[in-house]
């Protein structure tokens, strides 16, 4: 075979410094700082620790991609695989438990990579004086969620750590998918004309999630919105088919995060029409309470898709068939100016930016 | 969503655009107060919606952003303090100080808790006796109730663990100040809505006849403010001075005076130090003094403090009304809400961080 060579595959576009130029100038953290809780909220800090830490140390192209989940080819086969880790407080609420949460929540990041899931594991550590029978109700929520999921739990591990050095239970799972022949989603097929659809009502599980706070709780019927998606990516494929781009849950950050990251994964633009966006009005309420921007609240069970325009109105039949997607709506478009930035046309008729945030959202003070 | 809805309908605001236009012959430069005004005003776009004749600057309405840099010291000294629960709400914990913040403090293992009310501060003392609690009070007059029954509760159930570390400003001798500067370039005020419902207006009208100068209480609805801008135009041009009342579903002349009755009682008037701006004279509330043991100040001793202000931070004249944000030579670069120079880059009622997050180019 001397003389024949391989195609040289195509460079690896440099997505750290496509990140570095559509965002503002990060410094790289510094020796005396410390990890902030907003490291964890999804927006600035926790893409700078990406960024400057796990990427530089981690560095390899199934990682760059930066996507919910990296997909590995392996046997013929594309294997999508992506872990998640559940810290939440309290470990019950209404609509689910950390452990339903947990299973939907690595169910979630597969189907965004249009996988079907194969597998999981279950990583439970366990504080030391956690009731016996909380730890079952999480277990069989698990199981209930994965079921529900049409997944099995195969492997699992266990931990205990001492009182005081956790909280009740952390929940981490790992999974496996398969993506099916033809199906390509990546964040950086976003292009200008796409259209930007939500499967529905956003910001439904972080208000639910904060009305159980101390300090906080005010009354309301809201419940998490945590569900397997697989379901309705299965559906939205089969209706669209390649004219579905990007998947990408709009978890801790909310869907202004989300988007912003697909923005600058993408270079491109997208603009948001803030009457297009389905908020429910408990929602709505409590969030002008607070002094909170929907767009920046965690959702569990909902997604974005961009889709090529064609396509867009028979992806939005498609979700909207389904009982996870009836309140879905098409809520922007992608487009070629102001590449890595989210824009939105305000209620009134004018324009801002919608940024990622620099820590978590906090109440005004009046 | 009733009661909002009905505020930020797209057409009402073309109809109050299309008007203002109508309306201004000349330019105009108007000062909104309130920093919550100043986030609706960019958050909505109506910054970019204007006849280029009317100039909108920011005041110094963030209480956040003017609570003087030695109070922030002060209150960084005592949440560190192992015995101590120090409580704050949400928007001061990312405020820088000299060296860090609260947040960065609490990382470090400090006990510092975001409350959603003075109360609460209050019911954190009741179940914890072994330590001291303490509330960093600042705000404008809006807040000072709620702090002042705070107080007054405290006292009631007979706490000796609770303490407030009295930070309150108050408008009316800030837009004096403002307006006594040679370089004063407002030629008229929205007022913010939610003070004058506490306090009413009648505080300001003898500044208004002063200073020959219209002031329009407004509320902070897109269309409030198109409003208030609407009838803030319609007064100079027509040559109007004095208070006028955009909020009249909300504000009356005289206030609430059960609010300023427990105010009275619990605060008195004193001279206050305004971050970037300076000391302004009779300008802020500190507790009166039989209610001294609740005064943080008094209770925790604290090594002097040295303070060290960037001195690139342009803060005080954006709070003055006399620069932009984006005329700030750092705004963006040396300065973002992840390492701010100041205040108003990271409060939420910022004027700078409404520049960076709504409108930066």
């Amino acid at each position: 075979m001397a003389g024949a060579k391989p195609p040289s595959p195509a460079p690896a576009p440099d997505l750290g410094a496509a990140l570095t130029a559509a965002s503002c100038p990060v410094p790289a953290p510094t020796a005396g700082e410390t990890i902030l809780m907003a490291h964890g909220g999804g927006g600035r800090l926790t893409q700078r620790l990406i960024e400057t830490l796990f990427l530089k140390s981690f560095d390899n192209p199934a990682l760059r991609e930066l996507h919910d989940g990296a997909i590995l080819e392996a046997g013929g086969m594309r294997l999508a695989f992506s872990t998640d880790s559940f810290v939440i407080h309290p470990l019950f609420f209404p609509g689910g438990d950390i452990g339903s949460l947990a299973v939907n929540g690595t169910v979630n990041d597969l189907a965004m990579c249009g996988a079907q899931p194969l597998a999981l594991s279950a990583g439970l550590i366990l504080e030391e004086g956690l009731p016996i029978a909380d730890l079952e109700r999480i277990v069989a929520s698990m199981q209930r969620a994965a079921s529900g999921a049409r997944v099995s739990i195969v492997t699992g591990d266990t931990k205990v750590v001492d009182r005081g050095k956790g909280d009740g239970v952390f929940v981490n799972v790992t999974g496996v998918g398969i993506v099916p022949p033809g199906v390509v989603i990546s964040p950086r097929r976003a292009r200008a004309g796409d259209v930007v659809l939500v499967s529905g009502e956003i910001a439904v599980h972080g208000i639910a999630i904060m009305s159980l706070r101390e300090g906080l709780r005010f009354e309301t019927t809201l419940e998490s919105d945590t569900a397997a998606l697989n379901g309705l990516v299965a559906d939205l494929l089969a209706a669209a088919g390649d004219a579905v781009h990007v998947l990408r849950d709009p978890t801790r950050g909310g869907v202004a995060s989300t988007l912003n990251e697909i923005a600058g994964q993408a270079a491109v633009g997208i603009r948001l029409e803030e009457t297009k966006l389905p908020i429910a009005e408990e929602v709505r309420g409590a969030c002008e309470i607070l002094g909170l921007d929907p767009l920046y609240v965690a959702n569990e069970g909902k997604l974005l898709a961009i889709v090529a325009p064609e396509a867009a109105d028979a992806a939005l039949a498609a979700l909207r068939a389904h009982p996870l997607g009836a309140k879905a709506a098409a809520i922007g478009t992608v487009v070629s100016e102001g590449p890595g930035r989210v824009t939105l046309k305000s209620r009134i008729g004018g324009t801002r930016i919608v940024d990622l945030l620099t820590g978590e959202q906090l109440p005004r003070i009046c | 969503m009733k009661f909002v809805d009905e505020y930020r309908r797209e057409e009402d605001a073309q109809a109050f655009v299309r008007a203002i236009r109508a309306k201004v012959t000349r330019p105009w430069t108007l000062m909104e107060i309130c920093g919550g005004q100043t986030h609706t005003l960019m958050r909505s776009g109506i910054d970019r919606m204007l006849p280029a004749e009317v100039t909108l600057v920011h005041g110094p309405g963030c209480p956040v952003c003017v609570t003087p840099l030695t109070q922030i010291d002060r209150a960084l000294a005592i949440a560190q303090r192992p015995n101590v629960i120090f409580t704050s709400f949400g928007d001061m914990l990312r405020v820088p100080g000299s060296t860090t913040d609260l947040l960065t403090v609490k990382a470090k293992g400090g006990d510092v808790r975001m409350v959603y009310s003075p109360l609460d501060a209050v019911t954190l003392a009741r179940q914890n006796p072994e330590k001291e609690v303490v509330f960093f009070a600042v705000g404008f007059e809006t807040t000072a109730p709620a702090n002042a029954m705070a107080v007054k509760h405290a006292k009631a159930l007979g706490l000796t663990n609770f303490s407030v570390l009295a930070s309150h400003v108050l408008v009316p001798p800030a837009m004096e100040a403002i307006l006594s500067s040679p370089q004063n370039r407002v030629q008229g005020f929205l007022l913010a809505g939610h003070v004058c419902a506490v306090m009413g207006w009648t505080e300001y009208e003898p500044l208004g006849a002063r200073f020959r100068i219209p002031m329009i209480v407004t509320g902070f609805e897109p269309l409030d403010l198109l409003q208030g801008i609407f009838m803030a135009v319609d007064a100079l041009e027509n040559g109007r001075c004095g208070v006028e009342n955009q909020y009249v579903r909300t504000v009356s002349r005289e206030g609430n005076a059960a609010a300023r009755a427990v105010v009275n009682e619990v605060f008195e008037t004193c001279d206050r130090a305004w971050r970037g701006i300076g000391v302004i004279p009779k300008s802020g509330y500190r507790l009166r003094p039989e209610l001294a043991a609740y005064d943080a100040t008094l209770k925790f001793e604290v090594a002097a403090i040295t303070t060290e202000e960037p001195k690139e931070c342009i803060a005080g004249e954006i709070m003055q009304g006399l620069k932009r944000p984006s005329a700030c030579s750092a705004f963006g670069t040396r300065c973002t809400p992840e390492h701010p120079l100041g205040a108003p880059m990271v409060s939420s009622e910022g004027a700078c961080a409404a520049y960076w997050l709504y409108a930066r180019a």
